[in-house]
């Protein structure tokens, strides 16, 4: 099913109503494989120096970034780093308490009406009203932005169809599970064909099994060039998302690129895993040290050697005489991005 | 273009009723849709129990002894225009609290409408406007009943309608205010029993507050109830002035309005965090 059709083809329409702000982000590079025919890369969203405070407390803490048309932007980190805050501010129900923050050229504080009217979200909790039936949630939603009962109709019908809910439209939203109440805020979200998509931690809580089926849903949504901007504390979801993403920790970004680039540069190509028996880890990581050419990361239960060579740190290593119990040769992660950054883990 | 202000100084423009506020009054439509049917029949219930009651039972021993102090009328057509007010009273309290509570605590239907076009100001006109739907509906009911016991002395009793309406949303903004800003619902039954039942009582919808101990009748001059019910009880007995009118209904048009006030700048701190 072809869903936002509207959403992909907007460029042009949207370009038009909008020429100052259509801009040229310099120095990105285009991600492999995606083909930019679009010369012009129009900035959405511009963010410089933002920043949200609660009392003393800086949950974004001065923060710069920008999001052009038909891009899929990822926030990465852990809890707590100020995701949400961010998409708060940009989905326009939070005011900055310092900086600049633009969307389509406009103040949100000021223009928050006819911002949110072109923006979608789907928040970090659901927000159905779970006495409704699934289509009586589209039909508030789609009457919310002003669109006629059937518009919202024709739409209901393709987007139910789209989250794979066309069997539970008329069934109450309560007993619906965690996965399906998901889905059907992002069919919800797409009511009113928005220009840019908000999703905050949009599998956080999910099943493996639910979660590949919204990652799903949403690849078929890049796939139609419709812009995402999501938070996530998933590295494999923003790897597999993202065109290009910000790590964020304690209100900062620590680096931005596409995960190839934040792989690139803060990583190595590939990642020797050892596991050593207990009372053997210590004595390890002192021989570890001064092999050649590599760095190693001490975690709880396992010794993380990043290498350009796998194989050839693991002959090393076992010329030093070392008996690992267990090794895995991988390549780099953006688990492993935000180690090397932040010195911690993403998900625990 | 810089946004230098805070976050508290910097708000968006409209708080008056708009169009947007149409959108989330047609949301408790709804709603109201599945509950309908429930609420009339107790709005019915309500007034022929309490007239019955308390106006034709009560009322009878009332008017043997004499109904001076009531200004010569039976003791019913003194009662049913105050509890047509006190009726509005208490639907106010009851649609202004739990309800709007429970949308931005429980279901978060707030949340979710605060994500699109419409600002926290069209929330509450929105279900301002559903407040004063209900009241109207519900006193429309309460004038048909109070007709049929024969409880109605003037036709300018119409006008009372109008003015129950007003005297419920004299209670609703100021407590919409005060519910969107709760952390816990305990409050509202400390407010029902504390507030609303005294103001039941007292606010001469029973009695003239002229039987009051002297010290507190001044107390009851500030309650919305006592305007309300005085007004609605003048013009069904027929003995309204313009210049009472005026003052009562200044007065609940006041309390309205500085309750909505309040009740914008509250909805938009909860909301927009
Ligand atoms: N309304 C609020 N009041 C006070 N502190 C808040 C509020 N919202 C978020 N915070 C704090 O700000 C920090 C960042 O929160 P959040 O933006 O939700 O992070 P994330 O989404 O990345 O987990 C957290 O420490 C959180 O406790
Ligand atoms: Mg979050």
């Amino acid at each position: 099913m072809d869903m936002p059709a509207e959403g992909a083809s907007g460029h042009t329409e949207a370009a038009g109503r909008l020429p100052e702000e259509q801009e040229t982000y310099e120095g990105l590079s285009v991600p492999a494989g995606m083909v930019c025919d679009v010369a012009e890369r129009e900035v959405l969203i511009r963010a410089r120096g933002l920043t949200k405070v609660f009392g003393q407390f800086r949950a974004v803490d001065g923060i710069d970034f920008e999001l052009t048309r038909g891009e899929v932007f990822g926030f990465l980190g852990p809890n707590g780093a100020g995701k949400s805050s961010t998409m708060r501010m940009i989905g326009c129900v939070s005011p900055p308490s310092g900086g600049e923050l633009r969307i389509f050229g406009l103040d949100p504080v000021n223009d928050g009406p006819s911002i949110r009217a072109r923006l979608g979200a789907v928040p970090q909790e659901d927000t159905l009203d779970v006495e409704l039936t699934v289509r009586e949630n589209l039909l508030i939603y789609g009457r919310y932005f002003g669109l006629r009962r059937d518009v919202i109709k024709e739409r209901t019908a393709r987007l139910l169809d789209f989250v794979q809910l066309a069997e539970r439209a008329d069934d109450q939203v309560e007993p619906l599970s965690g996965g399906m109440k998901r889905r059907l805020t992002i069919a919800r979200s797409l009511i009113s064909e928005p220009e840019i998509l908000l999703l905050d931690e949009p599998t956080t809580g999910l099943d493996p099994q639910a979660r590949h089926v919204v990652w799903d849903r949403l690849y078929r949504l890049k796939q139609q060039g419709v812009t995402l901007v999501l938070t996530t504390h998933y590295m494999d979801e923003a790897e597999q998302l993202c065109d290009r993403l910000v790590v964020m920790d304690r209100g900062k970004i620590a680096a931005e690129g596409s995960p190839r680039e934040l792989i690139a540069a803060h990583s190595t190509p590939e990642v020797l895993e050892l596991r050593f028996r207990i009372d053997e880890q210590e004595q390890a990581v002192e021989k570890l040290a001064d092999l050649p050419d590599v760095r190693i990361e001490v975690l709880a239960d396992r010794i993380l050697v990043y290498t350009a060579d796998g194989d050839a740190a693991l002959a090393d290593v076992g010329r030093c005489g070392l008996e690992p119990l267990t090794s895995l040769i991988r390549r780099s992660s953006l688990e492993d991005v935000f180690l090397r950054l932040t010195g911690r883990r993403l998900e625990d | 273009m810089a946004l230098a202000k805070t976050g508290a100084a910097a708000r968006e423009p409209a708080r008056a009723l708009s169009p947007f506020a149409v959108r989330q009054f047609r949301f408790w439509l709804t709603n109201y849709r599945r509950t309908w049917r429930g609420t009339v029949f107790s709005g019915l219930l309500n007034p022929v129990l309490y007239l019955g009651a308390m106006g034709l039972g009560l009322g009878s021993l009332v008017d043997a002894h004499g109904t001076a102090s009531l200004g010569g009328v039976s003791y019913l057509q003194f009662l049913a225009p105050g509890l047509l007010a006190s009726a509005a009273m208490q639907m106010a309290m009851g649609e202004s609290t739990w309800p709007v509570f429970g949308s931005v605590k429980w279901l978060k239907t707030y949340q979710a409408a605060a994500a699109t076009p419409l600002r926290p100001a069209d929330l509450y006109y929105g279900h301002l406007l559903f407040t004063a739907m209900r009241l109207a509906l519900n006193s429309v009911v309460f004038l048909v009943v109070m007709a049929a016991f024969g409880a109605v002395r003037s036709p300018w009793v119409i006008a009372a309608l109008p003015v129950a309406v007003l005297t419920g949303l004299a209670f609703a903004a100021p407590l919409e205010a005060f519910a969107i800003t709760c952390k816990k619902e305990t409050a509202f039954l400390l407010i029902f029993r504390f507030g609303i039942i005294p103001l039941f009582l007292f606010s001469g919808t029973f009695f003239p507050i002229t039987q009051l101990p002297a010290v507190i009748r001044p107390l009851a001059y500030v309650t919305p109830l006592w305007h309300g019910v005085v007004l609605c009880r003048s013009l069904s007995l027929g003995t309204a002035t313009p210049g009472e009118a005026l003052i009562h209904v200044g007065y609940l048009l006041a309390l309205t309005c500085a309750g909505s006030f309040f009740a914008c700048l509250a909805y938009q701190r909860r909301l927009y965090a």
